[in-house]
């Protein structure tokens, strides 16, 4: 298949290079900072595209315009809320627990840096690719809650520290049901990483190979996932009306900006590993037989493929926000523990027959097996 | 058995009404936006007829009004917003008559309560829809309405009976603006009486 647009060449082209020129411990260093860097920038290149994209799209919702002022449309907006936010004093509180008040933002940002990094963003765009890549994404998507209890801890304020509460209690039953979806996927491809997950969506993405099972798992994943990034109906760990902004309200400047960037990113990430686990990741549709219409999929680059679908995702997860009243505490609970969890629980069984009798799609058409 | 059918159609039901509040905010994520943008809009701007903005008196095209001094409105304004100064003339036949001299209406005082048009017996004065009203000192909001020159209009001596049922359309249309305006007016009365004595000074003048 011709590929015009991916990046593959170009980044075997600097590799080679450099490995000709040099010993290899420097090649792998200058290697390391570059994915560094390229990591770094897409993460806050991204963060300001998605505020940018939100508040469009909010405003879409609610029939209104907005921002249009700052460049045309609007879109230089979110860049001057950056330099704004990057101006801005970090105000110094008394009665604070220095240490790990400074410390929470770190945890949060840090977890989803780590997240991100496990992420594939196209083909050969994958910075780490684990054999176990699900469960560690599982588990450091989790070490953002540490940040978050922090912050609401060391910041000694009632409002803060019932908003981190709320968040914890949130979190634990939530990630409990994102990791049994995705548990789900894992009986279907028998594999944890990602990129061999991707490999064997070449013609059939998860979401229609094991059907029922793994729509119900594709739903749970992005109710949870939406619970876990504390947005839209679930957002009551920063209910403003109740708590101010919950775990974050004594922060100001650039540390609010680590958590709202992280808020974010999570929202990103959540929306990106469901593309990758159920919709084929960066793969682009194919259909087995028709190589023509194959190969013009191909032209357009995995890269694209892989935004284009977290966007929708993503797309959802705003929808979903602007459409439903936020949860009390007892109706988040109950929807984890009485349904979403027992729902998982028979799913996953569902999905072990599936599997085990052959009735996946590309067990009962082998055409569609890559 | 029934707390697990319950159980079901619980879930079922909860999905269904999900549904259908996502299909409402997909419709009305395609409606048209009603933002207002008001200095570009200016051209289209639309305000409603009934909307207070400013104190006028309409004058015709021989600089004539209808006011003929006779003070109600100021009398009926609750904040002592109007002044009515009046001066005496001589007509032709040599009658004493009360004429308007000036007509001045404080803006900043106003609580565009439309009780002057209502009472006005004559339909002297009328508010209109010009809403800029913002001015940099507030001298200016005291603004005087009758044209420079300007006179009462002559009542036309007899009326034609061709011309009775134009004047009753008039009569009836001017009710009309009254009937709602009236009930609106009844909670400001009480407050009427409070500010009574700074009114019954300006009458003096």
């Amino acid at each position: 298949m011709l590929q015009p647009l991916e990046l593959t060449n170009l980044l075997s082209w600097l590799d080679t290079t450099l490995r000709d020129s040099m010993p290899v411990f420097w090649v792998l260093l200058i290697e390391f900072v570059l994915v560094a860097v390229a990591l770094l920038a897409a993460y806050a290149i991204l963060a300001i595209i998605l505020i940018y994209a939100e508040r469009k799209i909010t405003a879409f919702f609610q029939a209104r315009f907005g921002p249009n002022r700052v460049g045309i449309y609007g879109i230089l907006q979110s860049i001057a809320d950056v330099i704004k936010i990057l101006l801005k004093e970090i105000i110094r509180i008394n009665n604070v627990d220095r240490f790990l008040f400074f410390a929470a933002p770190f945890f949060m940002i840090v977890a989803s840096m780590l997240t991100f990094g496990a992420i594939p963003f196209g083909k050969m765009l994958h910075a780490i690719d684990f054999n176990i890549g699900v469960l560690y994404v599982t588990a450091v998507s989790s070490l953002g809650i540490i940040g978050v209890l922090l912050a609401g801890w060391s910041s000694n304020n009632k409002y803060s520290m019932i908003g981190a509460m709320r968040s914890g209690a949130q979190f634990v039953s939530y990630e409990l049901s994102a990791g049994f979806a995705l548990m789900t996927i894992v009986v279907l491809t028998g594999t944890m990483s990602f990129s061999e997950m991707i490999a064997k969506q070449e013609f059939c993405w998860n979401i229609f190979n094991g059907h029922i099972s793994s729509i119900i798992a594709f739903v749970i994943y992005l109710i949870s996932g939406h619970a876990e990034t504390n947005r839209g109906p679930f957002d009551l760990p920063e209910a403003e009306s109740e708590l101010t902004a919950g775990y974050h309200t004594e922060y100001s400047g650039l540390q609010f900006g680590f958590f709202y960037l992280a808020e974010y990113l999570n929202m990103f990430i959540i929306a990106s590993i469901a593309t990758t686990v159920f919709l084929g990741g960066w793969m682009p549709i194919q259909i087995p037989g028709l190589d023509g219409f194959n190969q013009v999929m191909w032209y357009i680059p995995s890269y694209a493929w892989f935004f284009g679908k977290t966007g929708v995702l993503i797309f959802l997860s705003l929808w979903v926000r602007w459409s439903f009243p936020r949860l009390r505490i007892d109706q988040l609970l109950n929807l984890e523990w009485k349904y979403l969890l027992p729902i998982n629980l028979v799913n996953i069984l569902i999905m072990v027959i599936l599997v085990l009798a052959g009735l996946t799609l590309t067990d009962l058409f082998p055409v569609l097996a890559p | 058995m029934n707390s697990i059918i319950t159980y079901f159609k619980g879930l079922f039901i909860g999905i269904k009404s999900l549904l259908f509040g996502m299909s409402v905010t997909w419709k009305e994520l395609w409606t048209k936006k009603v933002t207002q943008q008001y200095p570009e809009n200016r051209k289209t701007l639309v305000i409603s007829d009934r909307f207070r903005c400013e104190l006028t008196m309409p004058h015709d095209i021989n600089n004539e009004h209808a006011c003929t001094a006779c003070g109600i409105c100021q009398m009926n304004c609750p904040n002592g917003t109007i002044n009515v100064l009046s001066a005496m003339i001589e007509t032709e036949d040599g009658k004493k008559k009360k004429i308007l001299d000036t007509y001045t209406w404080d803006m900043g005082m106003c609580t565009f309560c439309n009780l002057c048009v209502i009472t006005c017996p004559s339909d002297a004065i009328s508010f209109n829809n010009q809403f800029e009203n913002a001015v940099f000192t507030r001298s200016k909001l005291v603004q005087t309405l009758n044209h420079k020159g300007s006179k009462l209009r002559e009542k036309k001596k007899e009326v034609k009976p061709q011309s009775v049922p134009v004047v009753e359309d008039k009569l009836t249309s001017s009710k009309e603006q009254m009937i709602e305006p009236l009930v609106e007016t009844k909670i400001s009365t009480p407050s009427d009486k409070s500010i009574k004595n700074p009114k019954d000074n300006t009458t003096e003048n």
